[in-house]
């Protein structure tokens, strides 16, 4: 009987190729599924609350429309905005991270300083407040995302930029005189993408899981979008008449989250570094 | 579990930093209060900043949008007197700001648009708060032994079957939200066991205490997304202190296996395990936000909610204030425990 953790060896790979067949299906669902859907996610096609019959699979929600079809439509906002929040937290996370990981001077501290305040707040309290103020719209919800996810990536930014900006090529990119933001695009960025887009995955996952939160409180994507989030909350009173009002939106939520949280797991580990901080 | 680490005795350890007197000891961790009390209270004051700029300066006609279809040209003129909207931004805020130094938090915008009789955010909040704090309570309070024990369990039988379906079973749920959770939880508990009622079944006025079957599935929705962090953390740090020789001395040594794992791997992996019952005390103050919406548990977070949606201005600016302010305290009394329980981060941390 041996004390030391033998390497679960079996783990890894299976995760990560679980996860990508997982995300595959999902996403084809989502892509494709408003081509194959057999009805028109708005319409009705029979009474509330139908429990499955031929015609429609999976029954038909509150208002009488099809399940089924607006499971197929209801993938590509989520994808859609989830990936969007994610750009702009990158976006964003790169530009302040490398301004301030270049200038190591006053604005360095003003910027990480003014990341930190973000960081006073749990991320659904800030979508919440900044979504009282601005609205409700996809607009806001995608900017309102990408903000709170942007303290983590800029300090990661900073970190990886002051390690890379004190190495010779970057110290001869500056003999030679060039331009700031040459240096930083050219010399810096390409040498910093791999620590950077590390947890990319588990960004992903928690844009998704907020976004698809803010839709299912009501305070997203307005009633007639078919969206998982938004179906999930719609059908909730009408769980004992049809389940699959609720449980489909449900079901493809979780494969699509823990797919992507599987290959984000499995990268995180290739990479040797400590995955425990999880998606929250 | 918690005396392990109590009476952790310097001797003891394997490989731990040399004792200090407990008078020297004292000081570093009252300035590390004092320097994390007073960080806490400036981010708390540009955290009201920023509360106050998003929900008042961002375009947004308040008045008419509270008022809603009943708005007058007159009505919307008296409303915005009564909430002081013809006066300056930076006025309006220091006037905030000085009410909630002094416990006054004003008025609802909505109550006010109604002509409640008593339109105070104060009267509001009391028993949502409480009810919160019961439910966050609960969770919290039944989520450490289980994530510290099954994090032990899944560390110390790592590779093993139990493990793998632990692990995966943590990683899977961790990436949920917590409405799906719930969701899945109802169809399971009401739908096909009919053990728990989906929506809570009490009012206004009611303890939740007096209805525990309603408190049922609020508070394992709560615990399934907590134990499912603290259970991977806890298993991490398990499975880092195994490596160490001392652990394979141990063992040769003939100890048992209880007393290698209790006296040699457990009690040095407290370091992260603490951390994490920390990050969770800190989730579970906004995780009750979709929690209760979902069982329409009357919280604070439903609360915060309704008024998100009716852009009961006032009233967000309150709760946010007070959610923001749980947060920043209870991530330092989490420092501070952290920083009690493991002497060696007394030394290094800033």
């Amino acid at each position: 009987m041996t004390l030391r953790p033998r390497l679960p060896r079996f783990v890894r790979p299976t995760g990560g190729k679980v996860g990508l067949i997982l995300l595959t299906a999902v996403l084809l669902i989502a892509l494709l599924g408003p081509l194959v859907a057999p009805h028109d996610p708005a319409q009705p096609i029979g009474l509330p609350g139908e429990t499955p019959r031929a015609g429609a699979p999976l029954g038909t929600d509150g208002l009488g429309r099809d399940v089924l079809s607006r499971v197929l439509h209801g993938g590509l906002t989520v994808i859609g905005l989830g990936l969007a929040a994610a750009a702009v937290s990158y976006a964003g996370g790169l530009t302040i991270g490398l301004t301030a990981g270049y200038s190591r001077r006053l604005l360095d501290a003003f910027l990480m300083r003014g990341m930190d305040v973000l960081l006073a707040f749990p991320p659904l309290l800030f979508v919440l407040v900044l979504v009282t103020g601005a609205g409700t719209s996809a607009g806001v919800l995608v900017l309102a995302v990408g903000l709170v996810q942007m303290p983590g990536i800029s300090r990661i930014v900073r970190a990886a930029t002051l390690e890379v900006s004190v190495r010779g090529f970057v110290e001869a990119a500056v003999a030679r005189g060039e331009r700031v933001p040459a240096i930083l695009g050219r010399e810096i960025l390409p040498n910093i993408t791999a620590p950077v887009l590390a947890d990319f995955g588990l960004r992903f996952t928690y844009a998704i899981i907020i976004i698809a939160s803010m839709n299912f409180l009501g305070l997203g994507l307005t009633p007639p979008a078919a969206d998982w989030g938004l179906m999930v909350a719609e059908n909730r009173q009408f769980v004992t008449l049809n389940l699959w009002g609720v449980l489909a939106p449900a079901v493809m939520l979780a494969l699509l989250t823990v797919a992507v949280n599987l290959i984000g797991d499995a990268h995180v580990k290739m990479l040797g570094r400590s995955s425990a901080a999880g998606a929250r | 579990m918690g005396t392990p680490i109590a009476t952790t005795d310097p001797g003891d350890r394997p490989l731990g930093p040399p004792a200090r007197t407990s008078l020297g000891r004292r000081r570093p961790v009252l300035g590390f209060l004092g320097r994390r009390l007073a960080a806490g209270v400036a981010t708390l004051l540009v955290a009201s900043m920023l509360i106050f700029v998003m929900t008042e300066v961002l375009p947004g006609d308040v008045a008419s949008v509270v008022l809603g279809r009943s708005a007058t040209p007159e009505s919307v003129k008296a409303l915005e007197g009564k909430l002081a909207l013809d006066r300056s931004v930076p006025e309006r805020y220091l006037d905030w700001l000085g009410g909630l130094l002094t416990g006054d938090l004003g008025d609802s915008a909505v109550a006010l648009a109604q002509g409640a009789e008593d339109p105070s955010v104060a009267s509001r909040i009391g028993e949502p708060m409480r009810n919160s704090a019961i439910l966050a309570g609960i969770a919290f309070v039944l989520f450490v032994p289980l994530a510290l024990g099954l994090g032990v369990v899944s560390g110390v039988k790592a590779g093993r079957p139990l493990d793998y379906v632990l692990s995966l079973t943590a990683l899977a749920v961790n990436a949920l939200p917590e409405f799906v959770i719930a969701t899945f939880l109802i169809i399971i508990f009401f739908n096909w066991l009919d053990l728990f009622p989906p929506v809570v079944g009490f009012g206004p006025g009611e303890s939740p205490l007096a209805h525990t079957d309603s408190l049922v599935l609020p508070v394992l929705t709560l615990l399934a997304a907590a134990i499912a962090t603290g259970l991977r953390m806890v298993r991490a740090g398990i499975v880092e202190v195994m490596r160490h020789d001392y652990v394979a001395m141990a063992e040769l040594n003939g100890f048992s296996r209880r007393r290698v794992i209790w006296r040699y791997v457990v009690r040095n992996s407290m370091a992260p395990s603490v951390v994490v019952i920390a990050q969770v005390a800190a989730y579970l103050v906004a995780g009750i936000i979709i929690t209760e919406n979902v069982f329409n548990y009357p919280g604070i977070g439903r609360l915060l909610v309704d008024a998100v949606k009716n852009r009961d201005v006032s009233l967000v600016e309150d709760v946010a204030m007070i959610l923001a302010t749980v947060y920043v305290l209870v991530n330092i009394v989490a420092d501070l425990i952290v920083v009690f329980l493991i002497p060696k981060l007394r030394t290094s941390q800033t």
